[in-house]
């Protein structure tokens, strides 16, 4: 990834054919899609849709079966398109380094890259922490964290890089109410700031809604609809229906039994 | 653990090979057989053994339970090659250490040898006698002939535990299998590459 690519330049990424199985079991199913320059694309669907395989595919941790994912028109896996385009994912679990500091697991981009002095990446880590209200914690272990702070300082770590590409799995899983706004506000105006690409797996519908250019339905590893949030809302196919509506029944007739 | 170790294996060694030398009129050959045996024997098989099971695990451990995290995954969206950030400065360290460490084996198991050659009523061998023997006997090529054993061992350990971590899946029972094979593998190799280097360094006359 150079250091020397311009941040305002976000990436196009597509999704051609995909078909994965991991032993008898097909996980994606033929998935073709297209995320815009600057996009914030959401793929929602219910767990055990293929969400998040899709997604490690999109950032070349997976190789699939069939079909190719192409990052401005070159596949992910060729050494060219990682050394040429910055991308980051933030990972459900955080994913932090367990035996670095929480400063050290968000400046270690930077460190390894060697990309800037030790005052500049002391200066860029405080800044991120602050971002993503965790200032000041740099030197905490990633033990001594919750769970919403752990991907706190995974976002901050993903910030770090500047990306042209970030791939959020589940970014509001385990956080409070207030906390997943914040964290849905900062996907956000991360678009805002750097047009960098945004791609969204997740099932919080508040989250989907709020932030999304264009929403994907996945469901048993197929696509069944891709559009706008006002067009998803409007889609007839009952499935989708379900599954943007689903709400908890009153169980006052259960309880009065 | 690696002094208490050699110290043993010297005084069992004098012990064994005393009792029997002692008989045939040979005891002053006690210091440089235990000497002989320590650096291109005991010393490097046994050391590497201990360390195959004490830090071989614990790297396999380490780097398996951190591909199960998703940690190894997070370095390589950060296009940090894995390898190189995990695996090499383990592997070179071991590199170093292991020999190093397998000096102090050694020497240690000379002194081990010593002290049971002098106060084993038996054998009866004084101090001087035991390491003017030794000082005859064995040779600098000796202990590089250790040495480079060692140096071997070290990469067998290292690689093998890392590419076990890597290569870990599942959860804690996954870490705990590769924990597993990775010290069995490692003894293993170690075990007949020691075979294998002993005959080509005999072979080939080498430091001989």
């Amino acid at each position: 990834m150079s250091a020397t690519a311009n941040n305002a330049e976000s990436v196009r990424v597509e999704v051609r054919n995909l078909r994965k199985s991991f032993g008898k079991q097909s996980v994606i199913k033929g998935v073709s899609f297209e995320v815009k320059r600057g996009e914030i694309f959401v793929i929602m669907g219910p767990s055990g849709s293929g969400k998040t395989v899709l997604l490690k595919h999109i950032i070349g941790l997976e190789k699939p079966d069939e079909g190719e994912i192409l990052i401005e028109g070159e596949p992910i896996h060729s050494a060219r398109v990682r050394d040429r385009y910055r991308m980051a994912m933030v990972f459900q679990s955080g994913a932090l380094l367990n035996s670095l500091s929480v400063g050290e697991n968000v400046g270690l981009y930077l460190i390894e890259h060697r990309l800037k002095s030790p005052e500049e990446i002391k200066k860029i880590v405080a800044e991120k922490l602050d971002l993503v209200g965790l200032q000041g914690l740099e030197e905490r272990m990633p033990s001594e964290l919750s769970g919403g702070m752990k991907k706190r300082v995974s976002i901050a770590r993903a910030l770090v890089v500047e990306p042209q590409l970030i791939l959020y799995d589940e970014p509001t899983s385990e956080l409070d109410p207030l906390i997943a706004v914040t964290i849905a506000e900062e996907i956000a105006s991360l678009r805002d700031r750097t047009h960098a690409t945004s791609i969204v797996v997740s099932h919080d519908r508040d989250l989907a809604f709020g932030v999304a250019d264009r929403i994907a339905i996945i469901h048993k590893g197929e696509i069944l609809f891709i559009g706008t949030p006002e067009e998803v809302k409007q889609h007839n196919d009952p499935m989708i229906q379900k599954f943007i509506h689903a709400a908890m029944q009153s169980n006052k007739k259960s309880r009065a039994l | 653990m690696a002094c208490i170790l050699s110290l043993f294996i010297g005084g069992f060694l004098a012990l064994q090979a005393g009792s029997v030398l002692v008989e045939r009129g040979l005891s002053s050959v006690i210091g440089g057989m235990v000497g002989v045996s320590m650096c291109k024997e005991l010393g490097p098989v046994m050391m590497s053994i201990l360390i195959a099971g004490r830090l071989g695990s614990a790297m396999a451990a380490e780097i398996g339970s951190m591909r199960v995290y998703q940690e190894i995954d997070a370095l390589t969206t950060m296009n940090i090659n894995p390898v190189h950030y995990l695996v090499l400065p383990r592997v070179l360290a071991m590199a170093i250490g292991l020999p190093l460490l397998v000096i102090f084996s050694i020497m240690t198991g000379w002194f081990g040898g010593a002290a049971v050659a002098t106060f084993n009523a038996k054998i009866n061998l004084s101090m001087d006698g035991y390491f003017n023997n030794l000082r005859e006997i064995v040779e600098v090529g000796d202990v590089v002939h250790g040495l480079i054993k060692s140096f071997v061992f070290a990469l067998i350990i290292g690689v093998v535990s890392c590419h076990q971590g890597l290569v870990t899946i599942g959860g804690p029972r996954g870490i705990g299998r590769s924990v597993t094979k990775a010290v069995v593998n490692s003894i293993i190799l170690i075990l007949i590459m020691d075979y294998i280097l002993t005959r080509v360094m005999m072979f080939s006359d080498f430091l001989s």
